[in-house]
């Protein structure tokens, strides 16, 4: 359904896109994911017919979207990061004019409104100008706008960006049902909303993509070794001992009271961590498992990257 | 062109939702009885025309025929067309919606049309007054708000092609502006410049274009000069919008 190859973007001088290919097949909910300025929203660009490629080619639904933009562009509903609305309109009027700009018949158009009011729970806000609703509405807005002529792909540039958190989880249950029905290509810069949203995410930094797998491998290759948090009360040194003895263990560092345990990813030692500070008598105040960052895992992925280069 | 009366249609409801459109025909209407009745009344009533309200610059004797007001205020009128839409975004949306540029263009052009038309139609009691209160030559009438109108087709025009340049309103405006005085400007330096040039500056002048509608005269010639402005710059801002895709 959509299609990008050995796409390049140069803005100016400036390398945006560096010769990036993926595919999305019909039905799928890929993330894009990557951190600020790495190319997200120049790549949603591109497909969508906003802009031109300077190498390579973009399709989405078979059409290319440098010779055949404008039928390619009756395949995709887009919402752009930054939300825009005409702000003097209402609600209705807004959703009108873009439904009736993508093709809809004025019959059909109230039907549609109808069904995105209802599924963007709008039904208090139909008849509100835009530019009177809070963040959170005007996002669920601009997702009205881009389901309303019932595209079949869906082109979403970091929705849950400046919402505050019910609304994200409510943001992030709606992508995933409209993936049913939707391929679905979403950017993001939080790690574990790919996880949540999507079936396959494609990692891209500074133009590139440096990984691209389902989320369960990925974890795995991310998670070349597991580090657990654990705070203990006692003699520090025996302890730190006693931790390095249990089976799995790599290495422990030591901050305070806490005890920074690395292990394989395949291993997860925390219950045997658990009993030897039990059995010595100490007191064990917690344990968890730190979650690796996304810059650590940009870290990680750019140098082994780099490495695989050379 | 289904297309273009949509995205007309919702320029000219966006025009009549927003302030600027009543405080630029307010301040124009105002501006034009001003000089409407300075013409009357420094001519001891000699000349009972609506001059004064078609070409205000007259009422100083400034050869240059035209009117500055609609110039001025066309521009400000224009200068939000696309530039409002880049800085809130909804331009990226209209851009992949499947519409074609000239679509865009047109319906933007369309739009503004209905609004420079509605301000000409506010001033016709100008003419009214004179009509009930004088006994003016009906013709130059009709001929003035035709070169009015054109006049005006060819303002929102290049209105249209300085937003299609940038984001920034004012930058547009003085973008737009800089080519609307030029062009009008040239009929002035053409009358003091060498005879092979003056041609071509004359040829290229905004005033020596409307001098005719002023005093009643349709020209073809004329019209032809202000639709192909108009088309010239609705083709540049098509232009401007497709290479801004390959930016």
């Amino acid at each position: 359904m959509i299609r990008v190859q050995n796409l390049t973007k140069y803005y100016g001088e400036r390398l945006a896109v560096d010769n990036i290919s993926f595919e999305v097949s019909k039905g799928q909910i890929v993330g894009l994911l990557g951190p600020n300025a790495a190319g997200k929203t120049t790549t949603m660009r591109i497909l969508t017919g906003y802009l031109m490629p300077t190498r390579g080619d973009a399709y989405i639904a078979d059409c290319n979207m440098t010779t055949d933009s404008l039928e390619g562009r009756r395949h995709i509903g887009y919402m752009p990061e930054s939300i825009p609305l005409y702000t003097d309109m209402k609600v209705r009027d807004y959703l009108t004019f873009f439904a009736r700009l993508r093709g809809l018949d004025a019959e059909r158009t109230r039907k549609r409104i109808d069904d995105v009011v209802e599924i963007c729970h709008l039904e208090e806000y139909i008849d509100v100008i835009v530019g009177k609703l809070s963040k959170g509405f005007r996002q669920r807005v601009g997702i009205a706008q881009s389901i309303i002529h019932d595209p079949e792909v869906l082109i979403l540039d970091e929705p849950t960006v400046g919402i505050d958190p019910i609304q994200v989880a409510q943001t992030r249950n709606l992508i995933k049902e409209l993936g049913k029905e939707h391929t679905v290509l979403v950017s993001t810069h939080i790690l574990p909303e790919v996880s949540i949203i999507c079936e396959r995410v494609i990692i891209i930094h500074r133009g590139k993509i440096v990984a691209e797998d389902n989320i369960e491998n990925l974890s795995a290759i991310l998670r070349g070794s597991r580090r657990i948090k654990v705070e203990v009360r006692g003699p520090a040194d025996k302890i730190a001992d006693a931790l390095r003895r249990v089976p799995g263990v790599k290495r422990v560092a030591r901050e305070g009271n806490y005890y920074i345990v690395e292990s394989p990813a395949e291993v997860d030692p925390r219950s045997k961590i658990t009993e030897t500070v039990v059995k010595n008598g100490w007191n064990l105040l917690s344990a968890e498992t730190i979650e690796m960052s996304l810059e650590e895992i940009f870290l990680q992925l750019t140098t082994n990257h780099e490495e695989t280069e050379e | 062109m289904r297309n273009v009366w949509l995205i007309a249609g919702k320029e000219f409801r966006s025009y009549l939702t927003s302030p600027m459109a009543y405080i630029v025909t307010f301040i124009f209407l105002v501006l034009s009885g001003v000089f409407f009745v300075l013409y009357l009344t420094l001519g001891n009533y000699n000349d009972t025309s609506i001059r004064g309200f078609v070409d205000p610059l007259a009422v100083f004797g400034v050869p240059a025929p035209g009117n500055v007001l609609l110039l001025v205020f066309g521009i400000v009128l224009t200068m939000r067309t696309m530039a409002e839409e880049k800085k809130l975004g909804t331009w990226e949306l209209l851009l992949t919606s499947p519409v074609r540029d000239v679509e865009i263009v047109t319906g933007k052009y369309l739009g503004s049309m209905g609004i420079m038309l509605g301000m000409l139609v506010l001033t016709l009691y100008y003419p009214l007054l004179i009509i009930g209160y004088g006994d003016p030559d009906i013709g130059p009438i009709w001929t003035s708000y035709l070169g009015l109108l054109l006049l005006g087709s060819t303002v929102v025009s290049v209105g249209i092609f300085g937003s299609s340049l940038t984001s920034n309103q004012i930058i547009a405006a003085v973008v737009s502006g800089a080519i609307l005085f030029g062009l009008w400007l040239f009929g002035w330096i053409a009358g003091n410049a060498p005879s092979a040039i003056q041609k071509v500056l004359s040829y290229l002048s905004i005033s020596s274009h409307f001098a005719g509608f002023e005093i009643g005269v349709i020209d073809t010639r004329d019209i032809i000069y202000f639709l192909s402005m108009t088309v010239l710059f609705l083709y540049l801002s098509v232009r401007s919008i497709e290479s801004s895709r390959w930016s």
